[in-house]
């Protein structure tokens, strides 16, 4: 079992790290559940495997502790942490067959042969590899071979954590969603924490009940993939997450609202209060192409904007358009009416979002 | 689409086969031409068929000079492989070390063959080589001209110094082939030292240490200059292997036929040592 905090966490490749861009990672608190199933998700570089290898152990942090159950492992290798990894490129050993494969970590814990026996055949079961056992695991297929490396830490009754890094990067795509079913079968069926590393937002999102959306090296955003499409706490999460991203547009702030160009968005005093608090000229609003209301004629609420392209992706239509210096993106119904030159859209208020730096800010207390 | 049916692409072959007939099948079949014959000048010459394969291969200075060829050969390779791969093992990974020990590792490389005999055989002078006059100092009796065992050693432990940098650096360009992730994946599975070696870095070697056990084999068959020039083949013939019984042979004593025969013997046991190892290896790896 397993419940893994982060405290104060920071990790630096640099040996006297000066500023925030030094910072691999930059200072975290984080709380993995035991037995939950999580997403790492951002772009390349941002981290996230740098993190994922101070879980497991490869890399000691340079700040900040690390702690299992409340016990700080900082220093202690990988052999000494009760998890197991799964790696981008297949991890298997060529020259063995698929039996010894999967009984190698219990061998190596000198573990009886009879209980590997069982513990193996139990795995392979689960894997669907019980008819590979005698093959040599060189001349596996991809995804088998993955399924290997896998079944080497479920076979380990001591693991408590799997962590994968990005496990499906050369398995061929129809054979992707059959290995994520399988992963979600046997997290399911052991109840061991998994940690998933991704930069594919629907992996992440059909295989962990949480997100941890990570960009520059921090966690900007953690929390259900419904959440982090409809409240996105960062600019950042709400342009990686969704096909296509959030729109976002640069304001400044009036007495009343808003101020975009000769637009004008109310707002309530207390967020404005907010804002001012702040004190800065980094305010965004955010709207996700998904909410921007297209009407089919022209009315008094809705602005007229010029249409720039239209893309038909089969059972919807991506509508791009003008709007003051900014282009949009709107998405438009199957059974939507395509305008051609002129569209009028309007945005509905409650999926306007107020961004502030770059993070969301909404009214306290509301 | 209309296809036109021809051969004519054959003639794009050409060019490679002409390279090939020149380097390879003209001067060999020139050796087989001299090997069925016995020629006495220009314009006398006897057709003697097998003849000359016969006595060659009954000649019993020939066999026992095959025979030393052989435990040479092996004797150097027990060395020299395990040797390798040790040094590939203990050297850096990165950083100017790294630099430094393949520029040191690589540098008896360079050595052109006979200059390494004239270095050995400087070396091993009781009076002014280094290792000679120490082992005098020591009281041990050493002397490559007099003693066949000293020779012998002395023999393979130059073609050791020379020849083991080699493997060690194919081995080292083999071990920094193999991505971390195997590492990573070994610690976790909580593997030892010796069992990362066994399961992980000797099966991502197979391939380059196929390629050196090959290379040194047919090198080590075919040696000439350094004994030739740090023994002469002595002391007796102790040390004429069979690359210097055939100089001897066939522009000492000008004896073609012979010489022919023997070289294409000669040939042939590279050929077919190199295959049957090849082949051996090949096969082990496959799925049983």
């Amino acid at each position: 079992m397993a419940q893994i905090t982060l405290k104060a966490l920071a990790h630096s490749y640099e040996r006297n790290p000066q500023s925030n861009g030094d910072y691999a990672i930059r200072r975290m608190d984080h709380v993995w559940e035991q037995g939950g199933a999580y997403a790492l998700l951002g772009p390349s570089g941002c981290g996230k495997s740098t993190l994922l290898n101070i879980i497991s152990g490869l890399l000691e942090p340079s700040d900040g502790e690390i702690l299992f159950d409340g016990v700080k492992v900082n220093s202690l290798p990988p052999e000494e942490r009760n998890i197991a990894q799964v790696f981008q490129f297949p991890v298997i050993y060529d020259t063995m067959t698929v039996f010894d494969n999967l009984a190698f970590p219990l061998r190596n814990m000198k573990v009886p042969e009879h209980k590997i026996q069982s513990k193996v055949h139990e795995v392979a079961d689960i894997l669907e590899l019980t008819p590979l056992l005698k093959r040599k695991a060189k001349n596996l297929t991809a995804d088998e071979k993955q399924k290997v490396s896998m079944g080497r830490g479920l076979v380990r009754d001591d693991v408590s954590a799997i962590l994968f890094d990005e496990p499906l990067t050369v398995i061929d795509p129809q054979l992707k969603w059959k290995l994520r079913r399988k992963l979600k079968q046997i997290h399911e069926q052991f109840n061991l924490t998994m940690i998933y590393v991704t930069h594919d937002q629907l992996e992440a999102a059909t295989f962990a009940d949480k997100i941890a959306v990570m960009y520059e090296g921090q966690v900007v955003q953690f929390g259900s993939p419904h959440e982090l499409f409809e409240n996105p706490s960062h600019t950042f999460v709400g342009y990686f997450i969704g096909s296509p991203g959030m729109n976002f547009f640069e304001v400044t702030t009036s007495d009343s609202g808003f101020r975009y160009h000769d637009i004008e968005f109310p707002a309530s005093r207390k967020l404005l209060q907010q804002i001012d608090d702040i004190g800065t000229d980094n305010i965004k609003l955010g709207i996700r192409p998904e909410f921007v209301h297209v009407w089919d004629n022209k009315n008094s609420e809705a602005f007229e904007v010029d249409v720039i392209d239209i893309e038909d992706l089969g059972t919807y239509h991506i509508m791009s358009f003008q709007f003051k210096d900014t282009v949009m993106k709107a998405r438009l119904h199957e059974d939507q009416k395509i305008p051609t030159s002129k569209a009028w859209i309007s945005f509905p208020e409650q999926w306007v979002k107020v961004y502030v730096n770059e993070f969301l800010v909404e009214v306290e207390g509301d | 689409m209309i296809k036109t049916e021809n051969n004519k692409a054959w003639f794009l072959v050409l060019p490679v086969f002409a390279l090939v007939a020149f380097s390879a099948i003209i001067p060999l079949m020139t050796v087989v031409n001299y090997s069925v014959q016995d020629v006495f000048d220009a314009h006398t010459r006897y057709f003697v068929g097998t003849e000359w394969f016969t006595k060659m291969l009954n000649d019993p200075a020939l066999q026992s000079a095959l025979l030393k060829q052989f435990g040479f050969s092996f004797t150097i390779l027990l060395i020299e492989v395990p040797l390798g791969i040790g040094i590939a093992l203990l050297m850096p990974k990165r950083g100017w070390s790294a630099s430094l020990c393949l520029v040191l590792v690589s540098l008896p490389l360079l050595i052109p063959l006979n200059v390494v005999g004239t270095i050995w055989q400087i070396f091993t002078r009781g009076d002014i080589g280094l290792m000679g006059w120490t082992l005098r100092e020591m009281g041990v009796s050493y002397n490559i001209s007099r003693n066949a065992v000293d020779a012998w050693a002395t023999i393979i432990l130059m073609d050791v110094w020379h020849w083991t940098p080699l493997i060690a650096l194919l081995c080292y360009s083999g071990l920094r082939a193999i991505p971390e992730a195997y590492y990573q994946a070994a610690r976790i599975d909580r593997a030892s030292r010796w069992a990362v070696f066994r399961h992980i870095q000797l099966p991502k070697l197979t391939n380059v240490l196929i390629i050196g056990v090959l290379l040194r084999f047919m090198d080590s068959f075919m040696i000439y200059a350094e004994p030739f020039v740090l023994t002469g083949g002595g002391p007796g013939s102790s040390t004429t292997f069979l690359s210097q019984w055939l100089t001897t042979m066939a522009v000492g004593q000008f004896d073609l036929g012979p010489a022919a025969a023997f070289s294409l013997i000669y040939f042939l046991i590279i050929l077919a040592v190199s295959w049957v190892f090849y082949t051996a290896i090949m096969n082990s790896q496959k799925e049983k």
